[in-house]
């Protein structure tokens, strides 16, 4: 059985005492969109604005001065967490901007590698989120560089084949996802880095779906860039971490300029501060800095490999569960074998936002639509999924009230 | 359940037998509508004369409100001046609006009014428009034509 008390770790969460429509519990099966947050993130939040709240970095009173340890000592937590140095470190408002401010940053930069000319190739795949897509291409599209990318299986796995004309001396970078957010797939990321810089090209990790359900080491990956999002891992909306290797983020152009970023200032031009305050302009998103570092001693408090076992076993439990159910086709590998806890559905018969709409009255929520991964989702030739998403909080009750609710839309909807 | 305001018999027929749904060879105007946040897209064929709507037209996928709503949108349309559809249109989309406190007039609306609970639910009301909205586009579209 579970390796995690999960009804104590629901007593943590103030949202599960909600009651949904018709009365009914709130069955969260959407942490793949955003996690729910505990009382202790809360309360992390409030009490830095009421005992230390002021502009961090700034000021010489007591309160600045509070302020700016309690933004730092939150670095250094996320630091922590990942293997990283506190310098390698940056917030940033979510993994959107993170992926964003590389991309921005590539463009703004004249130095190797960060040069990109016509004909160069920035490899992606064919299931990354549109945060890890257009980024690129609109980088391509300044520089003349072409977009490649990795196709996907028809069991939802990468598929390798061509993987040594894809990565070639023409690669400048591969910005690929740590796993799907909707097929739950984890690509080989130490294959692929590894082919990568072989050829000198420069790997960013999309971690949004991957930090906050296994233990991560950015040494051990080896990768160049890794970004995700606090508010899928417990923490507060409004905070992302972009973490990159200390000698190319000194070499690394800004992509956001005012306050703080600099080091000197005359009218006719700056200098910039060294990482990470050289990406880090303006006051920064101090309580949220301070939510998400509550949000990681929270998860490592628990245990990250405890939470990844946790998640292993129930998504095997739903994969068995949704498997004995007609007229359920799932989209993605059907064992846990280098694959997380998000497991995407079609019904035959029944549109995913017709299905959504249905579980909702039952109290569970799941994601429907297109997952922004539009690409995938032509490639399997639907216009969308039902989506179920696992975390901590989940058991097995929640994957029984899910299968029952998707059998009383079936009926509701006469396909079964 | 309050789910049967939404799922009326009346959309559920229209989802599962959808009117002129199929795009016609000829047309005045063609547009292409999609709804960002779920994917849903539907193709129009607008065939003009004069001031009326001889032929509308239709193909996409979407669930089953934007269907049958297309469907019904495109029965109502059907051999209705401009005005008249104009009419229709601005009926609907402040039946859409209500959140639930009005009814429609099926005078005007037809089949129409089933979809008043549709309006319950913010996160559908674009769904069932998906269809209405193309053809404002496409008649506004074939009418400068006209004139121009
Ligand atoms: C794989 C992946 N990448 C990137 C993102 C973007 O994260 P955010 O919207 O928090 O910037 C998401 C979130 O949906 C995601 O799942």
């Amino acid at each position: 059985m579970s390796s995690l008390d999960v009804a104590a770790i629901k007593a943590d969460f103030p949202i599960f005492q909600k009651r949904m429509r018709n009365d009914a519990r709130l069955v969260y099966l959407d942490s793949g969109a955003t996690s729910q947050k505990p009382a202790q993130v809360l309360e992390a939040e409030r009490f830095f604005y009421t005992h230390h709240n002021a502009a961090a970095h700034r000021g010489s009173h007591l309160l600045a001065e509070e302020a700016s340890t309690a933004y730092e000592g939150a670095r250094a937590t996320i630091a922590a967490f990942i293997g990283a140095d506190s310098d390698e470190v940056i917030f940033t408002k979510s993994a959107t901007e993170s992926i964003n401010l590389i991309a921005y940053s590539f463009s703004n930069t004249q130095v190797a590698p960060f040069v990109l000319t016509a004909g160069d190739e920035i490899l992606v795949s064919e299931m990354e989120h549109h945060a890890n897509l257009i980024p690129w291409q609109q980088l391509a599209k300044r520089t003349g560089a072409v977009i490649r990318w990795f196709s996907v299986t028809a069991d939802g796995r990468l598929d390798l084949s061509n993987i040594d004309q894809l990565i070639n001396e023409r690669t400048k970078i591969v910005a690929i996802t740590h796993q799907s957010n909707v097929l739950g797939t984890i690509p080989p990321v130490a294959l692929i880095t590894s082919k990568a810089h072989a050829v000198g090209a420069i790997v960013v990790l999309d971690a949004c779906q991957s930090a906050p359900h296994f233990p991560m080491n950015v040494v051990e990956l080896d990768v160049d860039f890794v970004a995700f999002s606090g508010h899928k891992m417990l923490g507060p909306t409004g905070v992302g971490v972009l973490w990159g290797r200390a000698s190319l983020l000194a070499k690394m152009e800004p992509f956001l300029f005012g306050g703080s970023m600099i080091e000197t200032v005359t009218m006719e031009g700056a200098t910039w501060a060294s990482a990470p305050r050289k990406f880090e302009a303006g006051v920064p998103n101090m309580a949220q800095a301070v939510g998400l570092a509550a949000a990681i001693d929270y998860l490592t408090n628990i245990g990250m490999s405890k939470i990844h076992q946790h998640e292993t076993e129930l998504t095997q439990y739903a994969l068995d569960t949704l498997q004995t159910i007609k007229g359920l086709n799932i989209f993605g590998p059907l064992d846990t074998i280098d694959r997380g806890g998000v497991i995407s559905f079609a019904l035959e018969g029944i549109h995913p936002h017709d299905a959504g709409q249905v579980l909702d009255q039952y109290g569970v929520a799941v994601r429907t639509g297109h997952h922004c991964a539009w690409p995938l989702m032509r490639k399997y030739g639907v216009a969308g999924t039902t989506r179920a998403s696992l975390y901590l909080y989940n058991d097995r009750s929640d994957i029984d009230a899910l299968a029952e609710a998707i059998t009383a839309t079936q009926k509701y909807f006469k396909v079964s | 359940m309050e789910l049967d305001s939404l799922y009326q018999e009346v959309i559920l027929d229209h989802y599962k037998h959808p009117l002129h749904k199929g795009l016609s060879d000829e047309k005045s105007v063609q547009v292409h509508h999609v709804n960002p946040s779920c994917g849903d897209e539907i193709t129009l064929n607008l065939i003009f004369e004069g001031d009326v709507v001889q032929d509308v037209t239709w193909d996409g996928v979407g669930c089953s409100i934007s269907q049958a709503s297309a469907s019904i949108m495109s029965d109502l349309v059907h051999g209705k001046s401009v005005e008249q559809a104009f009419l229709a249109l601005d009926a609907f989309s402040e039946l859409m609006s209500s959140k639930g406190s009005i009814k429609g007039d099926d005078a005007i609306l037809e089949d129409g009014v089933a979809l008043a609970g549709v309006s319950k639910f913010p996160a559908r009301v674009k769904c069932a428009l998906l269809g209405w909205m193309a053809f404002k586009d496409a008649a506004l579209q074939a009418r400068e034509k006209e004139q121009k």
